[in-house]
């Protein structure tokens, strides 16, 4: 009786079916170390041997912020509110335009990358797109210290900030990022899945997301492109980077509105995303090492 | 019933087909025709096609099957090695065990995890030190944090790297990085354990090292292995049973020493099918052998020589162009059952010139005294242009001929020399 039990119960069985879902929470949960291990490895040796090291964490968004006020504020002279400083207003959305960017850069690349791990040894692969996301959010979290910093000097020592301050629904804001991180994470997966086969899209990839950072509502608030461009901002209000943006800068400046609705939008939309982002990553888990 | 429940490995009908050619293009087409016949309810177009995996042959469809229709079943405690030549199989049968890739068709049903070890030192990391690293690795094999922080020290001191553990992998040489890498893989415990040829790395040291250490994990600790190896000794020494793989294909299952002996004689057989018409050959071809024979002490055709006699070898060859016979470089190696080296003869170290060969179309080798003990040996055949790189090569064939020495009286001690693989060398004993 027992023994006959014992014969019928395979631990796993390895076979080409492929299911429509096929995530094992276990067997991730079981590589947690993994996880974790990754993502210190993409912190510790990013920066190695270069004398700046983990200060270029606060340099790229802190210089970019300062030639988009140049460009766009000053030359340009986009308006970015009444009584909040350009700089600040550049500066919270490229903190959050960051952190969506690099988990989708980072993550499309993943199978060609991994390549040569991937070729020789299991593990579950979502792991390694999960560690960019995680190593990102780290990084998105000292971006995020660097713009309190910078919020506290514009209130304390000049008067130009009148206007900026956080608002209640800041408590949101971890949601927000999740949403980020999984918007990112949905698309780089179905990049990086296709990216196996189809190469012409790494292309796409690089260039796609400077394109889309311009539709996204970064260096410009959303009304004031609706009352300039009125016929083309269709593209832009219903981006859903846009909306995660707007939404984070008034979370943290109180510029623009709130709706609870573009809040589930933009929810909706990341959930939906990365859920498709998951069942395509995982078709291509199996049979990419033949394909690439 | 109770037999079956030591069966812990169950492979039924796994075969694997690969696209040859140039992947990537025409894929959209192909992926759109599969997915018409899919909606249709109809079978893979692509399916059908293919032929069993024959590297020297080209063959007509670019579709190939790289395994076919491979069963087998391994029991708890067993020692499986797998042998083939290159490109029978072995590396894609792994590579399905260790879920790097899955099978096209079949399924593996297993009672145990499996971890593979298909290379030495995955995802090892040049910035990161070797302890950072050792834990990178060990994770990646599937062992957790706490699995590695207890056995890290074990692991160092197996290695024998613990100076430099705390530096940079990037600063290792490369004996070092694959000493360490190896530590870690000797470490892991899973139920079965993959492992491709990768014993055969660093120095005959670190070599015996880590042979003793898998002997250890089949033998001590009573775990399933699954190995790979091109070294017959190593298989025999290890395994306890073994498959012999050919174009994609099981033709031979048994124990060890009845698998390699397989093996080697389906090898040798092949050396009796004429070498000019063999396909299996490396190089350009400007000239090619076309025929070896065997001369004994009165000058007659033989196959078997007596140890310690005369033997003439003469190699007929065939011109395709004229080439300049002064750089030409022979290199003949007699090999042994297990493959290993016994003897090689190399031209242009021993100061021969070919320019005569202009007029001629063979040359002879001649050995007065053929100082080996008794047993098969087989020929390794390899001419150069100008030098020994690869892309010089004019013709390499392996498994050559096989030559048969019988015993003799090498000592003239009246005693026949004792059968074997090794050379004998003059030389005395002595008591001053």
């Amino acid at each position: 009786m027992n023994t006959k039990r014992a014969s019928q119960d395979w631990l796993y069985t390895i076979s080409p079916k492929r299911k429509l879902i096929d995530l094992n929470f276990k067997e991730i949960w079981r590589y947690r170390d993994l996880l974790f291990l990754f993502v210190k490895r993409d912190i510790i040796t990013v920066y190695k041997q270069t004398i700046l090291g983990p200060l270029w964490f606060f340099i790229q968004p802190l210089f970019t912020s300062i030639i988009f006020t140049l460009i766009f504020n000053k030359l340009a002279a986009i308006p970015t509110g009444e009584g909040v400083p350009a700089f600040l207003f550049n500066l919270a959305g490229i903190t959050s335009w960051n952190y969506f960017s690099t988990c989708l850069t980072g993550t499309s690349n993943t199978f060609k990358a991994n390549q040569g791990v991937f070729g020789k040894v299991y593990f579950p692969r979502v792991i390694t797109p999960l560690s960019v996301v995680f190593s990102n959010l780290l990084k998105f979290g000292i971006q995020l210290l660097v713009l309190v910093v910078f919020y506290i000097y514009y209130v304390f020592f000049t008067d130009e900030a009148e206007n900026a301050a956080p608002q209640t629904v800041i408590l949101l804001l971890p949601f927000l990022i999740l949403f980020m991180g999984l918007f990112g994470l949905g698309l780089g997966m179905i990049l990086s899945s296709l990216t196996t086969k189809y190469r012409d899209l790494t292309f796409l990839v690089s260039f796609g997301v400077q394109l889309l950072m311009y539709g996204s509502a970064v260096m410009y608030p959303l009304s004031y492109f609706k009352t300039r461009l009125p016929e083309y901002s269709w593209i832009v209000e219903y981006n859903p980077m846009t909306t995660i943006i707007e939404l984070f800068r008034y979370m943290t400046l109180g510029v623009g509105n709130f709706s609870f609705y573009n809040f589930l939008y933009a929810g909706v939309i990341s959930i939906i995303l990365f859920l498709l982002g998951l069942i395509i990553f995982n078709k291509t888990e199996k049979s990419f090492i033949d394909t690439v | 019933m109770v037999e079956d429940k030591d069966i812990i490995l169950k492979a039924t009908n796994i075969s694997k087909q690969y696209r040859l050619g140039l992947v990537g293009t025409g894929t959209i087409s192909h992926d759109l025709n599969r997915w018409w016949s899919r909606i249709r309810g109809k079978e893979d177009p692509y399916l059908k096609v293919g032929e069993s995996n024959d590297r020297s042959t080209k063959g007509k469809s670019e579709y190939v099957w790289a395994l076919q229709d491979i069963n087998f079943e391994v029991k708890r405690g067993e020692v499986l090695g797998i042998i083939g030549k290159n490109g029978a199989g072995k590396s894609t049968l792994l590579k399905i065990l260790s879920k790097v890739t899955g099978p096209t068709t079949g399924e593996i049903k297993t009672r145990g995890r499996i971890a593979s070890l298909l290379e030495v030192g995955t995802g090892f990391h040049g910035e990161m030190t070797g302890r950072e690293n050792v834990f990178l690795n060990g994770a990646i094999l599937g062992m957790t944090k706490k699995e590695i922080a207890s056995k890290i020290d074990e692991i160092i001191e197996f290695s024998g790297c613990q100076r430099y553990i705390d530096t940079p992998v990037k600063r290792y040489s490369s004996g070092m990085t694959v000493r360490l890498a190896f530590a870690v893989a000797a470490f892991l415990e899973p139920e079965i354990l993959v492992i491709d040829e990768v014993l055969a790395v660093g120095d005959a040291e670190f070599q015996k090292k880590a042979i003793g250490k898998m002997q250890d994990i089949s033998q001590g600790q009573g775990r399933t292995v699954i190995f790979v190896s091109h070294n017959m000794a190593v298989i025999k020494s290890l395994c306890t049973r073994c498959i012999v793989l050919e174009h994609g294909c099981i033709n031979y299952v048994g124990n060890q020493d009845a698998a390699v002996n397989y093996y080697l004689t389906s090898e040798i057989s092949k050396s009796n099918i004429d070498l000019e018409k063999r396909e299996d050959r490396n190089g350009n071809q400007n000239i090619k052998f076309t025929n070896v024979r065997f001369y004994n002490k009165n000058k007659l055709e033989a196959t078997e020589i007596i140890s310690g006699e005369y033997l003439k070898i003469k190699f007929d060859i065939k011109k395709k162009k004229e080439i300049d016979y002064s750089k030409l470089i022979v290199a003949i190696s007699v090999l042994d059952r297990d493959l290993n080296i016994a003897l090689s003869y190399i031209s242009d170290e021993m100061g021969f010139n070919f320019e005569e060969l202009e007029n001629s179309n063979y040359f002879e080798l001649e050995i007065p005294n053929l100082y080996l003990r008794a047993g098969d040996y087989s020929l390794r055949l390899f001419s150069s242009y100008i030098d020994t790189q690869q892309s010089n090569f004019l013709d390499v064939v392996e498994n050559v001929s096989n030559l048969t020495i019988l015993q003799g009286d090498i000592w003239k001690s009246g005693k026949l020399n004792r059968a074997g693989s090794s050379m004998i060398l003059p030389g005395n004993f002595n008591i001053s």
